[in-house]
């Protein structure tokens, strides 16, 4: 049985449905991802699998329990870290591990081995008050008062959002080193690109699962080919390529629009309908995990 | 386990001894209040301008004018013709007019034989002050009774409060409202600001069990009411010369059941409130005004309309004052108030209940 098991799990809030009927499986020791814009659902998810809401219907269980009958044995074994800062800003660093580490009934000392990668980075700022921390130590520090209990499973929620580049690559890092010593991890991420360091992802859209499977099977399923073109102005030429003969789509995809095309799309003829288009660029592209997204998002 | 209960107390602490300006702000507000309602705002006659129309300056008029103007309560500001009555009390130059009949003496004289005679003093006094105005007329009263008749027709004690001071009747007043702000909203506030900035949701997912996390805040919270209350105790006693004479250790016990009744009623409130400005809302406007109104604080409960009678039984610092001011001014023992502490109690229990049964460890 796999560490997080999730079956047909829904959660409304109002008239809003936040989760529709969500079935997944996480093996343990694995490194799954959520990935899905705002408002897709993750962090109701998070919140149902550490068990601080009950689902309208479905079942989940986290580490083998219950999140219904057993949340109380849950809660010790999982550790938990939302999406915005969740620590005292008043209290120093050592002061809000330490904390944390006496709500788990264990001292710094025990967990040490564990949280010393992350917490060596800001040992360093250990009296200092926690909201003067820049955004990445915030989250090494949410992260080291996550683990100091020595979870099973860890649940992470959004821990790249507000955090620099670098900050953002040194925290994936440590993730891949926590699986390595088989902590099975759920974390949540709207950006696409983060979604590689997955072992297995799930895209989410609307409360809803809209694809699993790792990365590079993600990107396999485009069965489409992908163009990047461009021209002086950008907005015209989506315009007219969306009208284009062959073409099944045209977004905006950074600087660039990708084009998906069909069997009988010609380049040639391509650029012979748009016509006079000035500094007209036309590339093949491999698709990425955002290409997928949005190809099943439109669906 | 015990270890753990500790350090969660040490970090309460710790969130207000760093947080500077509230803790001042406590620390001020009963100081500033009991010296506003100690000194600045009373409801005793100081500095009563009074005008007297005496067509004739008998030695009698003269008698009862000097006592008027020896008395330290009244100003005497000369005598004045009966048609400047109307232009004195308009223009505020004077709050209360004495105007000796001409014949003055001849019926103190035959009131004195015991002769049925006509009033021979009229007092015009400006009442747009309604208090002023009954305790300046009843203190004329009697003055100018004591000038005019030898005989005595009453004899008037005041017990246990002779000089009338306010400051007084507000002492347990301001104990009822400062316990409430403090323990209430103090509490209410920082359980709810752990919801609002995200750090209920992290607790809530531990082993721990919330119950506890909220007991060892309540402690440090008892702990800075437990010195407001020393400084209360302090300032009533030498500032404000407040006898105590019903002994403080009974004072003592039952602000502490009082205190801990206010830290229920701010779990209560935490536990209804999503955001502090909600909790603060409803600690400062939903539990300051029935304390204000219906505890008898301002009001003698007797004199509101039969509904808020009823109503003020459900407010905690109605019993609270009341024992308070039976303790502080009466001198009475706490058996004396024993059925106001069996309420208090009664109160403190069922609030806890509520609160604990309310109090969920989930986020709805």
């Amino acid at each position: 049985m796999g560490a997080i098991e999730v079956h047909n799990l829904s959660k409304s809030y109002g008239k809003v449905q936040a989760l529709d009927s969500v079935s997944f499986s996480v093996e343990r020791g694995e490194l799954f991802g959520l990935i899905g814009p705002d408002g897709a659902g993750k962090t109701t998810l998070f919140r149902l699998l550490t068990t601080l809401l009950n689902p309208d219907s479905g079942s989940a269980e986290v580490d083998g329990c219950d999140t219904a009958k057993d949340y109380l044995a849950i809660r010790s074994r999982v550790g938990y870290m939302p999406g915005r800062f969740s620590l005292y800003p008043d209290l120093s660093v050592e002061e809000n591990l330490q904390f944390f580490a006496a709500l788990f009934g264990v001292t710094i000392e025990d967990s040490y081995d564990l949280i010393a990668p992350i917490y060596k980075q800001i040992e360093p700022f250990r009296t200092r008050r926690a909201g003067k921390l820049s955004g990445g130590m915030k989250q090494k520090l949410a992260l080291s008062c996550a683990l100091i209990h020595r979870p099973n499973v860890l649940f992470l929620d959004e821990p790249t959002t507000g955090v620099d580049a670098v900050s953002r690559s040194e925290l994936w890092d440590m993730l891949s080193e926590l699986k390595e010593r088989g902590i099975t991890i759920l974390v949540s991420t709207p950006y696409m690109d983060e979604a590689s360091r997955c072992d297995r992802i799930a895209l989410c859209n609307e409360g809803r699962i809209l694809k699993i499977d790792t990365p590079e099977g993600i990107v396999r399923g485009f069965d489409k080919q992908l163009y990047g073109i461009s021209a002086k102005n950008m907005f015209a030429l989506l315009e007219k390529a969306r009208t284009a003969d062959g073409v099944e789509d045209c977004y905006p995809f950074g600087e660039k629009h990708h084009l998906v095309a069909r069997e009988e799309f010609d380049e040639a003829k391509f650029v012979a309908q748009l016509g006079d288009i000035e500094g007209l660029q036309i590339i093949r592209t491999a698709p990425t995990i955002e290409d997928m997204f949005i190809k099943l998002m439109k669906r | 386990m015990k270890q753990n209960f500790a350090s969660f107390v040490k970090k309460e602490s710790l969130h207000i001894l760093r947080d500077t300006r509230t803790m001042l702000i406590v620390m001020l507000i009963p100081v500033v209040l009991m010296v506003l309602f100690g000194f600045a705002i009373s409801t005793e006659v100081n500095n009563v301008n009074v005008a007297v129309v005496a067509p004739n300056r008998t030695d009698g008029i003269r008698d009862a004018v000097e006592r008027l103007s020896q008395n330290e309560y009244f100003t005497f500001k000369g005598y004045i013709t009966p048609d400047d009555i109307d232009p004195y009390l308009r223009s505020g130059k004077a709050s209360a007019v004495v105007v000796f009949a001409s014949d003055y003496e001849r019926g103190v004289t035959q009131a004195a034989t015991g002769v049925p005679t006509k009033p021979v003093i009229q007092l015009i006094v400006d009442a747009s002050n309604v208090n002023t105005a009954g305790s300046s007329t009843a203190y004329l009263q009697s003055i100018l009774l004591g000038a005019a008749s030898q005989q005595a027709m009453f004899e008037t004690r005041m017990l246990f409060n002779p000089q009338m001071r306010s400051a007084y009747n507000f002492v347990p007043g301001i104990m009822g409202l400062i316990f409430i702000l403090v323990c209430a909203m103090m509490t209410s506030v920082s359980i709810v600001r752990e919801k609002e900035v995200g750090t209920m949701e992290v607790l809530l997912v531990s082993p721990v069990r919330p119950v506890k996390i909220i007991f060892a805040k309540m402690i440090p919270y008892f702990a800075i009411s437990c010195v407001v209350l020393v400084t209360i105790l302090l300032l009533a006693r030498y500032l404000l010369e407040v006898p105590m004479s019903g002994g403080v250790g009974g004072i003592f016990t039952i602000s502490l059941l009082y205190l801990i009744l206010s830290l229920s009623l701010g779990l209560l409130v935490s536990t209804i409130a999503q955001t502090q400005v909600v909790a603060l809302l409803i600690s400062a406007v939903v539990m300051m005004m029935p304390i204000l109104m219906l505890s008898g604080m301002l009001f003698p409960i007797e004199n509101l309309p039969k509904f808020f009678q009823v109503i003020s039984n459900i407010v905690p610092a109605r019993w609270y004052i009341d024992a308070v001011r039976k303790m502080m001014i009466q001198g009475l023992p706490i058996v004396a108030v024993w059925k106001n502490c069996a309420i208090l109690l009664g109160m403190t229990i069922a609030l806890l209940g509520v609160s604990l049964k309310k109090f969920n460890d989930k986020l709805e």
